[in-house]
């Protein structure tokens, strides 16, 4: 019963949280709260590890996905780099888009590396052993799953869709689902980056 | 060597391990020590058991991963936590149990717990217990709290663990042993009414979904499925989840509760016709 109780407490708290999100407006969906705030450590591009500490004080844009992703992921980082491209000038450079491949057996720092420079300078290519990014994922209740390969050796892996947003301080604050303008993400990042 | 790889959770919760050892432990223990004419027979045992396995499995096993990722299984899910086990379990009847650890309390421990007992008998009124039992299953399906459940840890362990003490609850009341002529147990009438009320709103929740052109629960898509099943098709089998295996327990319920009132029907006719007060010491 008193497991009850403390149900029906965090339920409140959860609607209050639902409540405050929509009072604010935003075009994507309003996580704060119901996200942990950004931890990982996950291999750059240049092989070296990497940890949040080194986009600090940015705006980090997190995205799952694959280099050899046919659309979803050339669509959605170009999506973002042209939001971002809309941004007043002094917050361009305050937003990183932190892309995390979840394909490591075909997605080799090099690999990575000129994958996430044709989207831009802000666009940190990272990937990790499978074992790192099922926890990265799960941590952000998510998951990702490789379907059976072709004659050729190609397969496809399924991944979300959506864009984690974090804000300066690294705490979760929005999810960019698919089929928001350019204008609209841009909207919404400029709010986030206003905030002091 | 077979992979028991599936039986370890996917998201590690002491605190539903813990209670669901409490509880075998606890009817374990109560068995081997109550009297014998009380103790359950190995049928109700195995009910008993089954009834937690089942809700213990969907919560701590591979399953809770696939529950997260595929509409459908969650609705499976739900229909064990909320439905299947907790009905096993009031089935059961482990009254006998509660009846051995009510003894071995001491007053003072029952009077720190009375709250629990007002609670409860307040849960317990019909007309809230049937409005619970439904209106928790169309809380969590309301599209932009389900998202936000499936989002967060603490709101997705809130919302089944909500779900599987309803259930509780509610099959417990449907199921409750002792005969309302003899106690205050709620009249048969009343508990074949609650099951009907409560199957009609979710058969069109169900059918609502089934039919939905669009998405309804996009989360699933947003967050990746557990493998590359077509949306539509994780919608329809979910939707047909909710539906028709609630709608057939609801059925299934009625006639078990019809079977033992027309079993009492003559049982006591004659002892409260000679002599009403005396009626209460039928109840042993």
């Amino acid at each position: 019963m008193r497991h009850w109780l403390a149900a029906l407490a965090l339920v409140a708290t959860g609607l209050l949280f639902g409540c405050s999100g929509s009072a604010e407006n935003w075009h994507g969906k309003d996580i704060s709260g119901l996200m942990p705030p950004l931890e990982f450590e996950l291999t750059d591009t240049d092989g070296e590890s990497m940890t949040p500490e080194a986009s600090r004080g940015s705006i980090r844009l997190l995205y799952f996905g694959f280099t050899s992703c046919p659309d979803v992921c050339p669509t959605t980082l170009t999506s973002l780099r042209q939001s971002i491209h809309k941004l007043p000038e002094k917050y361009r450079d305050d937003i990183t888009t932190l892309f995390v491949s979840v394909d490591p057996q075909r997605d080799t720092p090099e690999r990575l590396e000129s994958y996430v420079r044709f989207f831009g300078d802000q666009v940190v290519g990272l990937t990790g052993s499978e074992k790192d990014l099922r926890d990265l994922t799960k941590r952000y209740r998510t998951t990702f799953g490789y379907d059976k390969p072709d004659a050729s050796g190609n397969y496809n892996v399924s991944h979300s869709s959506a864009v984690y947003v974090f804000d300066r301080g690294g705490e979760a604050r929005l999810l960019l689902r698919p089929g928001l303008t350019t204008q609209q993400i841009g909207d919404d990042l400029e709010k986030l980056a206003s905030e002091s | 060597m077979p992979d028991f790889g599936f039986l370890a959770p996917y998201d590690y919760s002491p605190l539903t391990i813990l209670a669901f050892m409490l509880v075998l432990a606890g009817y374990g223990y109560a068995l081997l020590n109550m009297k014998q004419q009380a103790r359950p027979g190995s049928l109700r045992i195995v009910i008993f058991v089954t009834g937690v396995l089942l809700c213990y499995g969907v919560m701590q096993t591979r399953f809770d991963y696939y529950s997260q990722y595929m509409f459908f299984v969650h609705r499976g899910q739900h229909l064990i936590l909320h439905h299947l086990g907790p009905f096993l379990i009031a089935l059961s009847n482990p009254l006998p149990v509660f009846r051995f650890w009510h003894q071995r309390m001491g007053p003072s421990l029952l009077h720190w717990l009375s709250p629990l007992g007002w609670a409860y008998r307040i849960l317990q009124q019909p007309a809230l217990a049937a409005f619970l039992f439904v209106g928790l299953i169309y809380f969590w399906l309301w599209p932009s709290i389900h998202f936000d459940a499936m989002l967060s840890r603490p709101l997705y362990w809130t919302m089944n663990w909500s779900m599987l003490l309803d259930g509780l609850l509610f099959w417990w009341l449907i199921f409750d042993p002792r005969s309302p002529v003899t106690t205050t147990a709620l009249g048969y009438g009343k508990r074949i009414l609650m099951l009907a009320l409560v199957a009609v709103p979710q058969m069109i929740l169900g059918a609502w979904i089934v039919f939905s052109r669009g998405m309804v629960y996009d989360v699933y898509e947003v967050c990746g499925r557990a493998w590359p099943l077509a949306p539509e098709t994780d919608q329809l089998l979910g939707g047909l989840l909710t539906w028709i295996p609630p709608a057939m327990m609801s059925v299934i319920a009625i006639l078990i509760v019809l079977r033992r009132a027309m079993h009492e029907d003559g049982k006591f006719v004659k002892s409260r016709s000679k002599a009403p007060s005396m009626a209460g010491e039928n109840a042993s």
